[in-house]
């Protein structure tokens, strides 16, 4: 069931029911999927217990009441380490206080019932992970989940939980989205609070939701919006809700698919997809200028800034980490400081690029990875003609949309593969709700469904 | 700046100034992703980027 069909349900079945089926789901697929490294089973039962009293007292249940979800492992949970993936975290103390986000989400009446894989400290777009081993891809658990939040994907994917919080720097909701087949929410940069997370880079980090429907991305959304002194980054906005709108069509929007970069060196499915997509939706085409230096200079951000912020784990316990990542964040140190400056003047004159876009269009199409999941372990891809590092260059197509901070739904479509793939649909700043009012005619009309 | 002799030396330089201790048997794999990271920061460098612009990242006291 989809997190609204469960919160439409509880009334009759109860929450206590609803947490002991998940926790039961969890049990039997978990140790095929590893999509969990912590299941906060009593405390899900605790809560479903105190909500079923609630709905029987007579207190009007939230959105999301008695709706299972999981969060990512770099996402503050109180009492327990928040790993980011790592070894080394293993050491800090217990969380004193769950992250805003999951607060946020329980008091719509929503479970947290554990704590999700990720690439170790985000940075890897594989769902690989040295320490507790790879999240493996719901739909063929030889093959990736994509990452970094790889097991929110396999969560979603396997259907372990309805709903799923991830972080998404380079694209790292997006692609497990993509790669699991599911739905996933890159909200504006600064929309959602990140405060009671571990960073990655903060230029560039997001928090947002995968879910298996688009109406509960939605719901979720709505639920965590609004201002949070505690993260910088975050907006002083109002909440602007998207479910009164969701179901309000497309009707007068103006949809472009991007080509030139984000056609070039796509596999066959995923620009099968792409132009499933755009047929459906009757789109255009539209060049987004300069995606390819785009792309470089979020890379030079991120890998800089990364390697800054591990700095001092690198000189003190070199060992302790992936050596996937340790390696990259190595090189990061080592990348001249004029790159990193040039790279955030770069992001303000692309900013100003892409906007002048969203006079003519409404919203952009573009693929959320180049292929489906790859195997796990696989090194290398073949992107453009050419063999490449895979770890570096899944996030070819997602880097330069998160690079300014713009809005993504991602959509999942079946493909000849018997994989799923994802398409991305983008929105100018602050427009959430006309990304998420597509994929929600996307998913009306039959074309963007979760498989299985 | 791509070749093996001349990112081995920013490897040693660099890992020494910063205090990190490198190990040979991870030079093969740095030395790879330093030439990608290079590689991009040089797509970055070659950018016409007029003197005036603000970064991104705007501080306000």
């Amino acid at each position: 069931m989809t997190a609204t069909q469960i919160a439409a349900a509880v009334r009759q079945v109860g929450a206590t029911a609803v947490i002991a089926d998940c926790l039961a789901r969890i049990e039997r697929l978990n140790p095929v999927l590893n999509a969990f490294t912590t299941i906060t089973a009593d405390r899900a039962r605790a809560k479903a217990a105190r909500l079923d009293a609630a709905i029987a007292a007579g207190t009007p249940p939230g959105p999301l009441v008695g709706v299972p979800f999981a969060v990512k492992n770099l996402i503050d949970v109180a009492g327990i380490p928040t790993l980011a993936g790592s070894k080394i975290n293993r050491n800090h103390p217990p969380a004193a206080f769950d992250a805003p986000l999951v607060r946020r989400l329980e008091t719509a009446g929503a479970i947290l019932v554990g704590a999700l894989n990720m690439g170790e400290y985000a940075y890897d777009f594989t769902g690989e992970n040295a320490h507790d081993g790879p999240s493996r891809n719901p739909h063929d658990p030889a093959r990736m989940t994509g990452g970094s939040s790889g097991g929110s994907g396999a969560a979603v994917g396997g259907a372990l939980v309805p709903l799923a919080l991830g972080s998404d720097t380079n694209g790292s909701i997006r692609v497990p989205a993509s790669f699991c087949g599911v739905f996933g929410l890159k909200p504006t940069f600064g929309r959602l609070t990140r405060a009671g997370s571990f960073p990655f880079v903060s230029s560039l980090d997001h928090l947002g939701p995968l879910a298996r429907s688009v109406a509960d991305l939605a719901v979720a959304y709505d639920a965590m919006q609004g201002h949070d002194p505690d993260d910088p980054v975050c907006a002083e906005r109002p909440v602007e809700p998207v479910v009164p709108v969701l179901d309000s069509g497309i009707a007068g929007l103006r949809i472009a698919a991007a080509d030139g970069y984000f056609r070039a060196g796509a596999s066959p499915e995923a620009l099968a997809a792409l132009d499933t997509v755009a047929a459906a939706l009757g789109a255009g085409t539209v060049t987004i200028p300069d995606a390819q230096r785009a792309r470089s200079a979020a890379y030079v951000i991120t890998t800089t800034e990364g390697a800054a912020l591990h700095l001092h784990r690198l000189r003190a316990r070199p060992d302790d980490f992936d050596p996937d990542v340790r390696d990259r964040l190595i090189a990061g140190a080592l990348v001249p400081a004029a790159a990193v400056t040039q790279a955030q003047k770069f992001r303000r004159a692309y900013r100003e690029q892409v906007l002048r876009l969203f006079d003519r269009v409404d919203a952009i199409l573009a693929p959320a990875t180049p292929c489906v999941a790859p195997l796990i372990g696989q090194k290398t891809f073949v992107l453009d003609g050419g063999e490449m590092p895979l770890r570096p260059n899944i996030g070819v197509y997602t880097q330069p949309i998160s690079f300014i901070g713009l809005p993504v739904v991602a959509v999942p479509l079946p493909t000849a593969a018997g994989l799923p793939i994802g398409v991305q649909v983008i929105a100018a700043p602050w427009r959430e709700d006309i990304a998420l009012r597509i994929a929600r005619a996307l998913e009306a009309g039959g074309v963007a469904r979760v498989a299985g | 700046m791509t070749d093996e002799t001349t990112l081995d030396a920013l490897i040693d330089a660099g890992t020494t100034a910063l205090g990190i201790p490198m190990r040979e048997e991870w030079r093969q794999a740095v030395r790879m992703h330093l030439a990608i990271s290079l590689g991009h920061a040089r797509a970055v460098l070659d950018a016409d980027i007029p003197d005036g612009l603000d970064p991104a990242p705007v501080f306000r006291a």
